[in-house]
């Protein structure tokens, strides 16, 4: 049965996450857009009550916790966390992205660590702040090409390489970095690593001054000859063809969060707009043609038309990763 | 091939223009230089025989063969709360042969059909024996659809469309007058034309609001209902009627004097109606044509719902057949980006396909984002509609982007084809004509 709607039992949620982007981000949201890489200690209790949320909750949490693929039971339609984690996104980045991204315990990391973790690896890294490190000053968008490297020795992975654009990586607890096992091997031999922040092999070299999401801190890391215990790698230590693909697969399961993110300021810059257009007179009608509005109202329509598109391809993307369907192009 | 052409353009532009453009064309000793003087004189007779004004279809009697206590509704649908994207069973089922029909027949059959501007008569037989007129019949009066069909209508459409535009607005345009007193109609107007739709005769019919004008507003009408007495009194002009010589019942928006908009049902062998050829660069197949109303008088009772016809009635119906077109925009869409992919793929240039340049392959990906997000947004209407949820503002969004992205898409297909995507050989130019046709379509087909 098609229907575009919100799920009504996610409508709780979505109302929540609304509530707190309307009482605890906004008011602060232009304060952390000033003072960059200032720690945005309003939101430690914020994420207490957060990570209450989700352990009462078989609906995911309000931000962006791990999206799991889940097998449904049968062939019937599912709302599942990925779709309810969308919600909680949009609803928070109509607040602010920056906060969003300094939530402590919802960063990308927590997401890798909740989709491909074996059941002891979520026991251990469970309740940490894990960041995401992925891209390289040489390789950004074809993660393929990586050059970090990790090499076993004895019980532990030796990682070495640069890191950049680590998003909260300066205040997690858990790097997760993305090293090669074999630089001749390609993509297959890519795996993830979680290495805890403290590490000494971990070298923080600067966090950057950015035009947006300043409330987040963006950080770049030098690994020098970083040992991690061989119980780090996430997933499978093998190096298959296969293995890459999965880790891709994280990438069908978040593509809609960051979409989410963009949907959120979206409608936020829109609900500004109209009501702007209100105070200055500007009627927008739904059943008049837009060409026979005024040329405000009608560049509005296009623009509400641009925002629905994207919030629909969004849902659709999450709708697809909870019910099984392969996502990779709509994400 | 340039007589036929030439020719072709003649006949097309109405008898005023035509008088006009021939007296030069005698007057001009080209013609007997390249020796096509008969040729012309031939066509031109043809193309005024087509193109003079001319009655409206002599049409069947209709007559009311049951009682109805109340005019018979369809259910509205229910939700399970939950989001999703897949169609039930049954709409699957009309999906699945529409798009059999669409890959089998329409398609093959579009060039000649927009050349000939005519969609062969088994096409339109069998798009009846698909159901397509019936779905807003309620199924007191024979129809198959307990619960009312908006999404259904609107996957169907989409089906048909990419197969050709054209074609599927001819095969569904009796569908729209229909649905429209399936929906609106009072007992005694469903009793009397709702069954003529689930035989195996239906006839050609028509939902009229669109008229010819620059800035055209379907809440803003020109054709006016004058009450006189008992009667009403139309009086005004329609355009981009499919088969308009064919119709044998419209369903026609006039300015209702006391009322405002409101829609008149209208059989065609009404006193003071006639139609006139109105060729246009779209559409080709569905012969559109004006309607002239030139103070066509009708009883009380051919105003739809009679004493209940209602402003919001009437607006809904605007924004219905919006949600139409966008499913028909939405199909055509799709069989642009279905065509352009591989040929994207095998065309080679510079040694490799030209996929591999980026200018190609953003183009490419940008029809497969857009085409998505139109079909998203004519879904959420019509599930809307259904359930009888507000959906004027998702309508609006629909349209909007089926209008813009739809025209975007079909330049880009000719585009990406090049020299190629403008000449007949492939079809996308025809796509981008009937996608134009789709932003300026009001009325017409409903869900």
């Amino acid at each position: 049965m098609i229907n575009l709607e919100i799920p009504k039992k996610f409508k709780p949620l979505a109302s929540q996450a609304n509530q707190v982007a309307t009482e605890v981000f906004r008011p602060i949201s232009r304060k952390y857009d000033e003072a960059e890489h200032s720690y945005p200690k309003e939101l430690d209790m914020l994420a207490s009550l957060i990570d209450g949320m989700n352990e009462g909750s078989d609906i995911g949490g309000a931000g962006a916790a791990g999206v799991r693929r889940e097998k449904s039971d049968n062939g019937d339609n599912r709302n599942g966390s990925n779709l309810s984690t969308v919600l909680g996104i949009i609803e928070l980045c109509w607040g602010d992205v920056g906060l969003l991204l300094s939530m402590p315990r919802q960063g990308l990391g927590n997401s890798a660590i909740a989709s491909v973790a074996t059941e002891e690896q979520l026991k251990k890294y469970g309740g940490k702040w894990a960041a995401m490190a992925i891209t390289e000053p040489e390789a950004g968008s074809d993660s393929a090409s990586i050059r970090a490297t990790a090499e076993l020795d004895g019980d532990e992975y030796v990682l070495n390489g640069e890191k950049i654009f680590v998003t909260s990586g300066d205040r997690a607890d858990l790097i997760v970095v993305w090293a090669s096992l074999d630089r001749s091997k390609g993509r297959a031999a890519i795996k993830s690593f979680i290495v805890e922040r403290d590490n000494p092999g971990l070298k923080l070299d600067r966090l950057e001054h950015k035009l947006g999401i300043r409330a987040s801190d963006t950080a770049n890391f030098t690994l020098q000859n970083c040992r991690v215990p061989k119980e780090a790698l996430l997933g499978d230590p093998e190096v298959k063809e296969k293995g890459f693909a999965g880790v891709m697969e994280t990438f069908d399961n978040t593509r809609p969060l960051v979409a989410a993110m963009a949907v959120g300021v979206t409608r936020a810059a829109l609900e500004e707009t109209r009501q702007k257009l209100k105070e200055a007179g500007v009627k927008i009608d739904y059943d008049v043609p837009a060409n026979n509005q005024h040329a405000a109202a009608a560049r509005f329509l296009e623009m509400e038309a641009d925002y629905e598109a994207a919030w629909l391809l969004t849902l659709q993307a999450a709708w697809m990763a909870d019910n099984s369907k392969p996502n990779s192009l709509q994400a | 091939m340039t007589t036929t052409t030439e020719n072709k353009g003649m006949a097309e532009r109405g008898m005023g223009y035509g008088l006009r453009a021939l007296n030069r064309l005698a007057g001009s000793d080209l013609l007997d230089r390249i020796r096509i003087r008969k040729q012309v004189e031939k066509a031109l007779f043809q193309g005024t025989k087509n193109g003079f004004k001319g009655a409206t279809a002599a049409g069947r009697a209709f007559k009311a063969t049951q009682q109805l206590g109340k005019p018979a509704r369809q259910k509205k649908g229910k939700s399970s709360g939950l989001f999703d994207l897949s169609p039930d069973d049954e709409q699957q089922m009309f999906q699945e042969g529409g798009r059999s029909f669409a890959a089998d027949q329409i398609r093959k059959a579009a060039l000649e059909a927009d050349e000939k501007r005519e969609t062969p008569k088994e096409i339109l037989d069998q798009a009846n024996e698909l159901g397509v007129n019936m779905l807003g019949v309620p199924e007191e009066l024979g129809g198959v659809m307990t619960e009312q069909s908006a999404v259904t209508s609107v996957l169907i459409g989409e089906a048909l469309a990419h197969g050709d535009m054209g074609i599927a607005y001819a095969a569904l345009a009796p569908g729209a007058a229909a649905t429209a007193i399936g929906l609106w109609g009072s007992a005694e107007q469903e009793a009397t034309y709702l069954p003529a739709f689930t035989g195996e005769d239906i006839p050609a019919a028509a939902l009229a609001i669109l008229e010819p004008r620059p800035l055209f507003d379907p809440l803003q009408l020109e054709t006016k209902a004058k009450k006189k007495g008992d009667e009403w009194v139309l009086t005004g002009v329609k355009s981009l009627i499919a088969r308009a010589k064919e119709c044998e019942l419209f369903v026609i928006a006039a300015d209702a004097e006391g009322i405002g908009p409101a829609l008149f049902v209208v059989e065609s062998g009404a006193k003071g109606l006639s139609v006139e050829d109105e060729p246009a660069m779209g559409l080709r197949p569905a012969a559109t044509g004006r309607l002239l109303i030139d103070k066509v008088k009708l009883p009380a009772s051919a105003l739809l719902g009679e004493g209940e016809a209602k402003a919001k009635d009437y607006a809904a119906c605007v924004n219905r057949s919006r949600i139409a077109w966008c499913g028909l925009a939405t199909g055509t869409a799709q069989a642009v980006l279905d065509y352009v992919i591989p040929y994207v793929n095998d065309r080679q240039a510079f040694g490799e396909p030209i996929s591999n340049r980026q200018g190609v392959a953003f183009a490419v990906s940008d029809i497969g984002i857009e085409s998505n997000a139109m079909r998203l947004a004519t879904y959420r209407a019509a599930s809307r509609a259904d359930r009888g949820e507000s959906f004027a503002r998702e309508a609006a969004i629909a349209r909007k982007l089926c209008t813009q992205k739809g025209m975007q898409i079909g330049s880009d297909g000719v585009q990406l084809l090049g020299g190629h995507g403008f000449v007949k050989e492939h079809p996308v130019e025809r796509w981008y004509r009937d996608l134009r046709a789709a932003g300026v379509m009001e009325g017409a087909l409903l869900v």
